[in-house]
Formats: structure tokens, C-alpha cells, sequence
């Protein structure tokens, strides 16, 4: 039995409450107490956090790094949904 | 340090497509180093660029777990519960920075036991100054002053480096480093404005470490056959001999400080240049020390390996009681 053979796990770290929860880095672990243990240990040694989330990194579904572009591309062409596409008169305050 | 292992059958990978997409993965991988953007595990990158940081990172990381050693030796030792816990955080540290840069490493598509049993085998190296032997108390304030000091100085850049999990372990390491260089700058000074004896001792540490140091930046820029290639990477942004410059330039005022000297006859400021010039290195030492002759060599390997075995009873029952335990655990904290 070896480490390879510990699921990978991504470690999300709470720094202070209000904020959200932050990827931290990985780390391997036979299970999801195991990991939250090795997480305290190896990401949070100066008080880095209030909490702490671990995911199998299996779990993840992510975009593909090639498909950048058609994927996001469909928010490339809308300015308008930015304030700063509009025009807005000299003067004119609390808009 | 990041979000996901490469897949097996890569999406950015060339291998299913024909050379005419290689050729569009590769201008896109230039021009992605051109605009100083960071190159993530998934994208596309050229063979000999991942080969390259995976050699840097796995040295990067079994130099941080075999630095461990020459430290954890002085522990049960320390002269106060002050110095003894420093030493231990110290040394969980160190630990720490391997963990985040095999993480990093493992991105690459390499796994953790391939690396270990890399180091274990003797296939791939880690630094040469942790094959020196620490034969005082005041070895640890120099290791700290010194040792980590030219680490930060090489690491600091790195927080830049071209690969994106490698610079933000880089971040990470960097920030806890600076504790490092202080306690050690610390210990020499309590022990320089101690007796004669500590004294005496604080400046034999630094006497033995100064050289070793300076190695540690790796062969002169002429003599450096990854350097022009990792630059061009962005891997690396300054040559072995700037950074070394660079480390001698702050350590000279700092010994002064300590009260200290450090061991070379040749050392003064070239108003000129507006560095100091220092005495040329024994480079002979320095691949002898690479070649696996160094004082301390086999006995850093030996203590590696046997730690490794002993503790796979511990790995064995944390996966038998995972799988024993694996099946019930449906119930999970939820997320919040």
C-alpha cells in the first residue's frame, strides 16, 4: 500500500468569517477525515483559517483548457453588461 | 498546489491531433510566455519544458524533505523550550514546503511514489549543502541565516516563475522562509555576544557554511547548461551568478552586524561595480559533494529511505480502515 494509492484531495480554506471559502492546494489522504486533518496540518500552521473544505479531486468537473475560447465567448460581445458602457452626463451624481 | 491533475488523455494534448495542431499548441504556448501569462496544468506545453520543471520541482522538493535531517538533529539538544519549539516548527516547515511542492510537481503528470522512489534510488538529486554535517548548536542559526537565506534569494524570483502551481507554492514557501532566516539570525547573534566559547563557536558555524552557501546557487552562468533554456521559460529569471551576487551583497553588512567575519580574504566593495567582490569558489568540492561524496551523503539517504519504511505500517492502517470505513460514511458534513 502506498501514498499513490490515497485519493487526491483540494483543500478550500475559510480565512476569516465573511469571506468565502479559497482553494488552498492539494494534498493526498485515505479518507475525508484524514484529509481534513492533513489539511489543518500542512495548510493552516499560522492560523491561516476559520474552516476548511476537502474534495476529492475526482469530483471536480472542470472546463477544458481548449475549449477557452468558444466556452466563453459568449460573454465577450456584451459590454453592456458593464456600467461603463454607458453615458452618463457631466454632473449627473449617485447613478 | 493546484486544482487538477492533468488528464490522461490531456484535452490540450497534441497526441491525438496532427502536426499542424502542434504547431498552433506551440505559438500559442509562446505567446502565452511572451505576455508574461502563467502556464497552467492543462494547457498544452512543450515536452522538454514540462521534463525540465519536473526535474526542478521533485530536486526543489526532496531538498526540502531531506533538509529536515540536518536540523532535526539539534532538537532534542536545543538549549531552551524556546529554541527547541522554534526548531520544531522550523522543521515541520520544511516538511510543509515538500508537501506543496510535490503537489506542484504532481501536476505534471508525475505521481507522489515515482518521485520518492526517484530520490530513494539516487535518480534524482536534492541540494548537496544538506550532505554537510551539523556538528554544533550554532550550525542551526547559521543554516537559518545562511542556508535560508540563499533559499529566499533563489525562491523570491520563482514566486514568477512561468509555471503556475510551481510560483504559487513558491508564494507560500516564501512567506514562511522568513521566519527561517530570522530565528537563525537570532540564534548566531545571542551566541556572538555570548562567552568566548559561544562566540568562537557562532563563528566556526559561519566559517564552514559560507562556501557551501554560495554553491548553492549552482554552476557559474558559462558553466550552467539548464540556465539559458529555463530563462528563456521564464522557469527561472536571473542567472546563478546575479543571485549569488545579489546574497552576498546583503549577507557582508549583515555579518558585520553579527559581529562575525565571514571566511573569505578577498571579499571587499568594488566601488566600481557597486558590489562586493568575493573570492573564487571550489568548484571541485562542490561536484564531488553532487557526485555523492560529500561528508554526509549516504547517511542522509540511508535515514530517508529507512523512515519511508517504517512508516508504511502507519500508511497501510489509515487505507485499511479507509476502505473498512469507506462504505458507511455516506452521512458526510455538509459544506458550508
Amino acid at each position: 500500500m502506498t501514498t499513490s494509492e490515497w485519493p487526491l484531495w483540494e483543500v478550500f480554506v475559510r480565512s476569516r468569517r465573511g469571506l468565502s471559502h479559497t482553494h488552498a492546494g492539494s494534498l493526498h489522504a485515505p479518507d475525508a477525515e484524514m484529509a481534513l486533518r492533513n489539511a489543518r496540518d500542512l495548510y493552516t500552521r499560522r492560523s491561516e483559517g476559520v474552516s476548511i473544505w476537502v474534495v476529492p479531486s475526482s469530483a471536480i468537473t472542470a472546463s477544458s483548457p481548449d475549449e477557452r475560447d468558444p466556452f466563453f465567448e459568449p460573454a465577450a460581445d456584451k459590454p453592456y453588461r458593464h456600467p461603463t458602457f454607458y453615458e452618463v452626463p457631466e454632473g449627473v451624481q449617485h447613478l | 498546489m493546484t486544482t487538477l491533475l492533468p488528464e490522461k488523455d490531456r484535452g490540450g494534448g497534441p497526441g491525438a491531433h496532427e502536426e499542424a495542431g502542434q504547431e498552433a499548441y506551440q505559438e500559442a504556448f509562446d505567446a502565452a510566455i511572451a505576455a508574461d501569462e502563467r502556464i497552467e496544468p492543462r494547457d498544452w506545453m512543450p515536452d522538454a519544458y514540462r521534463a525540465t520543471l519536473v526535474r526542478q520541482i521533485a530536486q526543489h522538493a526532496h531538498s526540502e524533505i531531506i533538509g529536515m535531517q540536518p536540523e532535526a538533529n539539534w532538537i532534542t539538544r536545543a538549549p531552551s523550550l524556546r529554541r527547541k519549539a522554534i526548531l520544531m516548527a522550523k522543521v515541520q516547515d520544511e516538511a510543509g514546503h515538500g508537501l506543496y511542492l510535490y503537489s506542484a510537481a504532481e501536476t505534471l503528470g508525475v505521481g507522489r511514489d515515482e518521485l520518492l522512489d526517484k530520490l530513494h534510488s539516487g535518480r534524482q538529486k536534492y541540494s548537496s549543502i544538506f550532505n554537510y554535517p551539523t556538528l554544533t548548536w550554532a550550525d542551526v542559526g547559521a543554516i537559518g541565516w545562511l542556508v535560508d537565506g540563499a533559499a529566499i534569494t533563489n525562491q523570491v524570483p520563482l514566486c514568477r516563475c512561468s509555471y503556475g502551481p510551481y510560483a504559487r507554492a513558491m508564494v507560500r514557501v516564501c512567506k514562511e522562509e522568513s521566519f527561517h532566516q530570522r530565528q537563525g539570525y537570532e540564534l548566531l547573534l545571542a551566541l556572538s555576544r555570548g562567552t568566548e566559547a559561544q562566540h568562537a563557536m557562532a563563528q566556526d558555524a559561519v566559517d564552514r557554511w559560507w562556501w557551501p552557501s554560495l554553491m548553492m546557487f549552482g554552476p557559474p552562468d558559462d558553466a550552467s547548461k539548464h540556465s539559458a533554456q529555463s530563462m528563456a521559460w521564464k522557469i527561472k529569471r536571473h542567472s546563478n551568478d546575479e543571485l549569488r551576487q545579489r546574497f552576498v551583497d546583503i549577507c557582508v553588512p549583515q555579518a558585520e552586524s553579527l559581529g562575525l567575519t565571514l571566511p573569505d580574504p578577498l571579499l571587499r566593495w568594488n566601488e566600481e561595480r557597486g558590489h562586493y567582490d568575493f573570492g573564487p569558489i571550489d568548484w571541485s568540492e562542490f561536484h564531488e559533494v553532487l557526485r555523492g561524496n560529500g561528508p554526509c551523503n549516504e547517511q542522509r539517504l540511508d535515514r530517508r529511505r529507512r523512515a519511508h519504511e517504517q512508516g508504511a505500517w502507519v500508511r497501510e492502517a489509515a487505507a485499511a480502515y479507509a476502505r473498512k470505513h469507506g462504505e458507511q460514511d455516506g452521512d458526510g458534513r455538509t459544506a458550508a
